[in-house]
């Protein structure tokens, strides 16, 4: 926790308003086959991947508070299903460490599923004469499946955003290193800078 | 360390999870003048003008996208309503041909009790073959001998004679229509003395007929109705005409006097429309009551 510092709470805090308004005011006036996205749950599912479980946990209680305030909701219920979710994806992060980049796909149509379900149980246990039926469930998986197509989108826009904030991560220097073959432990050092350095003195 | 972090973050969690539940359960359980309602009025009155900002400022965006859904809502709309149109199509088509045969039927039943055709012992038939050129001017019908169907019985639709019965199997029949070049008949114009003379189909024009032979200084004008003569030969017991007398053929459609004087002839034009009939009366018993006429 202490790794996390205000630049990143910033960054986070203002992706967090930004998705709720552009979500309210944009994004759900928009009907894709007959539902609308919801970038919510995609936004603190994507926090969770990139920063843990308890900094997951926190941005979907306070974006679920947000969701709630300014849709005028039931407050705390969003806050609930959020927190499970962030919460969820950053124990993926911290337990798994997955690195396939379909993860986010996976992770957000899991999310939007938990919160769909999650929604519709809650109601029902307020005693809220929620509409449970075929039309309610049609309406869950055509929203996950929109949100599973946006879903790398999202992440990759919420990794641009908050990656330069977060801390340097030792796993990922390595990551990167072995990715781009700069400490490819199946060259040696004059294969790695071999072509490089002979390029330079031929240019001498 | 581990296990300081691990107890921090469940009891983080925690707290969030019971927050959640008691912001929930106070909510719901308290009245809209509440003070978590007040507050979360106060929130919204403030972000208000952003969410109104921004709706504006994002307008285009949603604009952009709710074009792009409409379209492709349209398409597929489009998709419906065009096999809607298709299905509808169909089934225009299929009350516009009832109704032909409708008003085949009702003209038959007139030509019935008009004529008095059913003394012939007429029976219905349905057309199930026609030949799409004007070389063969022939129907498939499908009655045939089995029903009591002969060669040469006259056959009706449309309100009038449309011809005769020229080859025949077991359960259908081929009818040559009145058009065919081999086709003739006596046939006799029911105005004035009643002019008879001999109907045939004029060379090189399938829909229109001649009746030639008709005596010099016949009245005739157009628009009169050109019926079967029927006759039969005295001399000859059994011979005569293949129609009964009375039927039906056509009308006058040019009586002019040249035509009339030096040709002693005049245009018909065939009451039934021979391209387009779907049902059929087959006369079985033309002579009823006489013996009947031979086929030539």
């Amino acid at each position: 926790m202490s790794a996390i510092s205000g630049r990143l709470v910033a960054r986070i805090a203002l992706l967090a308003l930004v998705a709720v308004l552009v979500q309210d005011t944009v994004v759900s006036q928009i009907s894709i086959v007959g539902v609308s996205a919801d970038l919510t749950p995609l936004v603190v599912m994507s926090v969770g991947l990139l920063t843990g479980s308890l900094p997951g946990a926190i941005v979907g209680f306070f974006t679920g508070l947000l969701v709630d305030t300014v849709l005028v909701q039931t407050l705390g219920v969003t806050s609930l299903l959020y927190i499970a979710i962030g919460y969820w994806c950053g124990r993926l992060r911290e337990v798994h460490d997955p690195a396939h980049g379909l993860v986010p796909l996976a992770a957000g149509a899991a999310a939007t599923a938990v919160t769909g379900v999650g929604m519709t149980i809650i109601q029902f246990l307020l005693g809220v004469d929620s509409p449970v039926s075929l039309l309610l469930v049609q309406q869950i998986f055509i929203t996950v499946l929109v949100n599973t197509l946006i879903a790398l989108p999202v992440y990759a826009l919420v990794r641009r955003i908050i990656m330069p904030a977060l801390p340097d991560d030792p796993r990922r220097r390595r990551r990167r290193a072995y990715t781009t073959g700069g400490l490819s432990p199946l060259q040696t050092p004059s294969q790695r800078l071999g072509p490089m350095t002979r390029a330079g003195r031929s240019s001498r | 360390m581990h296990d300081k972090q691990v107890r921090r973050r469940r009891l983080v969690l925690l707290v969030l999870v019971v927050v959640s539940l008691v912001l929930l359960t106070d909510y719901f359980g308290e009245s809209a003048d509440s003070p978590l309602h007040s507050v979360q009025r106060g929130i919204v009155a403030v972000l208000s003008p952003v969410q109104e900002g921004a709706s504006r400022v994002l307008a285009p965006v949603r604009d952009v996208a709710n074009w792009v859904s409409g379209t492709l809502r349209a398409k597929t709309q489009r998709d419906q309503l065009q096999r809607e149109v298709n299905a509808l199509n169909a089934r225009v088509a299929q009350l516009a041909s009832q109704r032909i045969q409708n008003a085949q039927l009702t003209r038959e039943l007139g030509l019935d009790q008009s004529i008095g055709a059913a003394t012939y012992h007429p029976i219905g038939a349905a057309v199930i073959s026609r030949d799409p050129s004007l070389w063969y001017q022939q129907v498939e019908v499908d009655r045939g001998s089995d029903d009591g169907v002969a060669l040469n019985d006259p056959v009706l639709a449309d309100g009038g004679l449309v011809g005769d019965v020229t080859t025949l199997n077991g359960s259908s029949a081929v009818v040559t229509l009145i058009t065919d070049h081999s086709w003739a008949a006596a046939a006799e114009v029911l105005a004035g003395s009643g002019e008879s003379g001999l109907l045939e189909p004029a060379v090189g024009s399938p829909n229109r007929m001649v009746l030639s032979e008709l005596p010099s200084g016949a009245s005739i004008s157009v628009g009169q109705q050109v019926v079967t003569a029927g006759f039969t030969d005295p001399n000859h017991a059994g011979q005569g005409s293949l129609y009964p007398p009375g039927i039906p053929i056509g009308k006058v459609s040019d009586a002019s006097q040249n035509g009339l004087v030096n040709q002693q002839q005049v245009k018909v034009a065939p009451l039934a429309d021979l391209r387009r009939f779907e049902s059929v009366q087959i006369l079985t018993k033309p002579y009823a009551g006489q013996e009947r006429a031979q086929a030539p």
